[in-house]
C-alpha cells in the first residue's frame, strides 16, 4: 500500500511538470509576449513582456495537475467522473414532448395580452417583438426539420430561401404594388421554385458535399442580391415595404384605419400584435402541415430515406422526386418566413441573410433533436431568447452560446427531445423510438 | 431427364440472356444465361466470389450489365427489359422485390411503417400525390387502412404482428430476416429476390423460411430467387439449381441433377491434386 502510495506520487509527479513544460511553452508566447501599440511615439509597435504571468500561469497548472493527479484522477475506487452523468438524467425528459404542446400552444395565444397586462402597451412592445423574432425562427426551425430531421438532407443554406422569401416580397411589392397577402403564397412558390432548382443538381451528392454545396448556393444568393444593384438595391437593401393589413385594414391613425374601425384607441402596438398572431398562425400551418405530411406515405418516404436509401429504392421509391419535395416544401417554408421577416422590419439587405443565420437556424433543429417539434420550439426560445436577454454581454455571447452547444451535446448528443414518435401504430400505447436507433441521415 | 423440356424453359417469369458484368478489367460475370420458372424457386448458388449478389444487383437494376439482356415477363403479358430500366422502377412497375444480404429494413422506423413503407406507390396514387392526403379526403384513409391490412397479413404470416410497434432495429436477427421478406411482399411482387435469407439463422428459424417460402409461392403467385449457402433450404425448396463459379455457370438443373454433377462437387469440394488433369479434362475446365 505504501508502496503504491509513492509511485502515484511520483507518478503525479512527472504528470505535472509535464503539464507545467506544456504550459511553459505555450504561455511564453501568448501569455509572456503581448505586442501593443506604443502610445507616445506615433503608431509603432512594440513587445511588452509579462514573465510573472507566465510563472504564474505554470504555478496554476502544475500545482493543479498535481492535486488532480493525487487526489482526483488516480484514486482507484473513484468512477471516471462525466459531464453526462452531473446534468439531470435522459429519461425525466421523456414525456417533456407530449406535456409540453398544449401548455406551449396556450402560453403562446395568451402571451401578448399577458405581457399588455403586466407591463403596459409601452412596456410589453420590446417582448412582443422579440416573441415575434423568436416564432420566425420557430417556423425556420420546422420548415428546415423537414430537410434535416425527416429526410436527413444536410442544408447548410437554408437562408438562402429565407432570402429569396423576403426579396421576393420586397421586389414584388417595389414594381408592381402587390400587397402582402398576395405576395405571401407567391414567395412560398419561388423559394420552392429555387428549392427544385438548386435541388437537381445537388441531390446526386450526398452527406459532406451535399452540405458544402448547400452552403455555397446560400452564399451565392446573398452576393447576387449584394451585387445586383439596379434590381436590387445591392447593399443599400430595400426599404419602404408595405405593411400588412387585416382583411383590408391598415394599421393606421385616423379615418379607416384598423384602430378607427372597430372603435379604439390608436396604438401603435395593435400592428405587433397582428404581426404576432400573423406569425403564430403561419408557425402552426407550418407545424401541422409537417405532422401531416409525416403520417402520408411521402412523410414516411423522407424518414425511410434517411434511414436508407437503397432499401427504398429497392421498393420502388422515386428517391430523387422525393428528396426534390423534401426540399422543396422546406424552401417553401422558409420563404414564407422570408416575406414575414420583410414584412416586419419594412427593411431588408443582405445582411440579413449571412451564414450565420443558416447556422443559427441549424443549430436550433440539432439541439431541439432532429425531426422534434417541440424540440425546436424549446432550443429557439433558448437560443433567441437568450441571445437578445443577454445582449449586454455582447463580447461574451458567443463565448457562452458555444460552451452551452458543447454541453448540450456531451449531455444528449441526439438533442432535447430526440425520441421519434412513430407515424402510424396499431396498439394506442405505442412507445417513441429512442434515439440511439434512429439514423441521422447522409444526404 | 436431359432430354425433356424443362419446365423453367417452358413459361419462365425472367430471362437472364448472355449477361456480363465488367468492373474495370475484372469480369464478375462472363455470359450468363438461365430461366426463372414461373411459381417456382429458383436457387443460385456457388462459392464465395462467385458473382451471385452481381447478378442479383443486375437484376434489380443497382448495377447496369455491361452485356446482356434481362426480359421480366409478368403474369398479365407484360414485358419489361430490366438492363433498361432505373432501379425504383424495376421495384414498382416489373414487380421484382429484392432483400438484402446485409439486412436493410429502416431501423428506427417500427415494424409497421417498414411495411408501410413498402406500399409507397400505392398509397401516393391514393393520396393523389399527397395533395388530397393533405386535405383528408377518404379515398386516401381507405387506401391506408387497406395498407394497414396488407401489413397486418404479413405480419401475421411472418409471426411479428405482436411487435408491430417496435423499432425495426431493435428484432432479433432472425426477425429482421423475417420481416426483410415481408416488407418485400409487400410491394406486391411477381418475382421474389432473396439474398442469403438463412444466413445467420438457426436451423428452426432456417425450417420457419423454408415453410415461408414455400407458402409464398403457393399461395400469392410469386416466383423466388434466392442466392443461399444453406443446403439444406437449398436443397429441400428449390425447384430448380444454378450453379455459379468464377461469373460462369457450371450447372443448371434440378436439385438431384445438381448434386451429383462433378463440375459442381470440383467446384465446392475440388478434387485430389493427382487428379486434377483428368478432372479439369472431363469437365472442359
Amino acid at each position: 500500500m505504501k508502496k503504491q502510495k509513492d509511485t502515484l506520487m511520483v507518478a503525479s509527479l512527472k504528470d505535472a511538470v509535464g503539464g507545467a513544460v506544456i504550459a511553459l511553452l505555450m504561455a511564453l508566447v501568448m501569455v509572456g509576449m503581448k505586442v501593443d501599440v506604443a502610445s507616445g511615439r506615433g503608431a509603432e509597435l512594440f513587445i511588452e513582456d509579462r514573465w510573472a504571468a507566465v510563472a504564474m500561469a505554470v504555478a496554476i497548472v502544475f500545482v493543479g495537475r498535481f492535486v488532480l493527479n493525487l487526489f482526483y484522477w488516480k484514486k482507484e475506487d473513484t468512477e471516471k467522473p462525466r459531464l453526462g452523468s452531473l446534468l439531470p438524467s435522459v429519461s425525466s425528459f421523456s414525456g417533456l414532448g407530449r406535456f409540453a404542446t398544449p401548455v406551449l400552444l396556450a402560453l403562446a395565444v395568451i402571451l401578448p395580452f399577458l405581457l399588455m397586462y403586466w407591463l403596459g402597451s409601452r412596456g410589453s412592445r420590446q417582448y412582443i417583438d422579440l416573441a415575434i423574432l423568436v416564432l420566425t425562427y420557430v417556423m425556420l426551425g420546422w420548415g428546415l426539420n423537414i430537410v434535416v430531421g425527416l429526410a436527413g438532407l444536410l442544408d447548410l443554406g437554408y437562408v438562402a430561401f429565407y432570402a429569396v422569401g423576403a426579396y421576393s416580397y420586397a421586389l414584388l411589392a417595389h414594381y408592381f404594388g402587390f400587397s402582402f397577402w398576395l405576395c405571401l403564397p407567391l414567395a412560398g412558390i419561388l423559394a420552392a421554385f429555387w428549392g427544385i432548382i438548386l435541388g437537381f443538381p445537388v441531390l446526386r451528392l450526398r452527406g459532406d458535399y451535399l452540405a458544402i454545396v448547400t452552403l455555397a448556393f446560400g452564399e451565392i444568393i446573398r452576393v447576387v442580391l449584394l451585387n445586383w444593384y439596379e434590381f436590387t438595391g445591392g447593399p443599400d437593401g430595400l426599404s419602404g415595404i408595405p405593411r400588412p393589413s387585416f382583411f383590408g385594414l391598415e394599421f393606421t391613425r385616423g379615418e379607416g384605419g384598423f384602430a378607427d374601425f372597430f372603435g379604439l384607441k390608436y396604438s401603435s402596438i395593435h400592428r405587433i400584435i397582428f404581426l404576432y398572431y400573423l406569425i403564430l398562425i403561419m408557425a402552426l400551418v407550418t407545424n401541422i402541415v409537417t405532422n401531416r405530411l409525416r403520417r402520408l406515405p411521402i412523410g414516411r418516404a423522407w424518414e425511410a430515406l434517411r434511414e436508407d436509401e437503397i432499401a427504398c429504392r429497392s421498393l420502388g421509391i422515386n428517391t430523387t422526386n422525393t428528396k426534390l419535395t423534401a426540399f422543396a416544401l422546406g424552401a417553401m417554408f422558409g420563404g414564407f418566413a422570408g416575406s414575414f421577416f420583410a414584412t416586419r422590419q419594412g427593411f431588408i439587405s443582405p445582411e440579413s441573410f449571412t451564414f450565420m443565420e443558416s447556422a443559427v437556424i441549424l443549430a436550433i433543429v440539432v439541439l431541439g433533436g432532429l425531426g422534434s417539434q417541440v424540440g425546436v420550439v424549446i432550443a429557439s426560445v433558448v437560443m433567441i431568447g437568450g441571445f437578445e436577454f443577454f445582449r449586454e454581454f455582447e463580447e461574451y455571447r458567443m463565448l457562452v452560446f458555444g460552451l452551452l452547444m458543447v454541453v448540450i451535446m456531451v449531455w444528449k448528443p441526439r438533442g432535447l427531445i430526440s425520441s421519434r414518435t412513430p407515424s402510424i401504430a396499431l396498439s394506442k400505447n405505442a412507445k417513441g423510438i429512442s434515439a440511439d436507433l434512429v439514423q441521422e441521415g447522409t444526404g | 431427364m436431359s432430354n425433356t423440356m424443362k419446365s423453367w424453359d417452358n413459361n419462365p417469369v425472367l430471362k437472364i440472356e448472355h449477361l456480363t458484368m465488367r468492373f474495370g478489367g475484372l469480369v464478375a460475370i462472363n455470359d450468363l444465361s438461365f430461366n426463372v420458372g414461373r411459381g417456382e424457386i429458383t436457387a443460385l448458388i456457388g462459392p464465395n466470389g462467385a458473382g451471385k449478389t452481381t447478378v442479383f444487383n443486375c437484376v434489380t437494376g443497382f448495377y447496369k450489365p455491361t452485356e446482356g439482356r434481362l426480359v421480366m415477363a409478368r403474369s398479365g403479358g407484360e414485358k419489361y427489359l430490366l438492363e433498361r430500366m432505373p432501379d425504383f422502377k424495376i421495384s414498382a412497375q416489373a414487380k421484382v422485390a429484392r432483400t438484402f444480404q446485409n439486412i436493410r429494413l429502416f431501423g428506427g422506423m417500427t415494424i409497421l411503417e417498414n411495411l408501410m413503407v413498402a406500399q409507397h406507390n400505392p398509397l401516393m396514387v391514393a393520396s393523389q400525390h399527397t395533395v388530397g392526403g393533405l386535405f383528408g379526403l377518404p379515398t386516401y384513409k381507405r387506401a391506408s387502412n387497406e395498407a394497414v391490412e396488407k401489413a397486418k397479413y404479413w405480419l401475421e404470416r411472418t409471426g411479428l404482428i405482436d411487435r408491430a410497434d417496435n423499432p425495426a432495429a431493435d428484432l432479433p436477427y432472425g426477425d429482421q430476416r423475417r420481416l426483410e421478406i415481408a416488407r418485400a411482399m409487400c410491394t406486391g411482387p411477381e418475382l421474389l429476390c432473396l439474398d442469403e435469407p438463412a444466413a445467420g439463422l438457426n436451423p428452426k428459424e432456417s425450417a420457419e423460411l423454408n415453410e415461408l417460402l414455400m407458402y409464398i409461392r403457393k399461395e400469392h403467385d410469386t416466383s423466388v430467387l434466392l442466392i443461399e449457402h444453406d443446403m439444406s433450404v437449398v436443397m429441400e425448396i428449390s425447384d430448380h439449381v444454378v450453379v455459379l463459379d468464377y461469373g460462369v455457370k457450371i450447372s443448371d438443373g434440378d436439385p438431384e441433377f445438381v448434386k451429383n454433377d462433378p463440375h459442381v462437387i470440383a467446384a465446392y469440394l475440388g478434387v485430389d491434386d493427382d487428379e486434377v488433369d483428368t478432372v479439369e479434362q472431363e469437365v472442359g475446365l
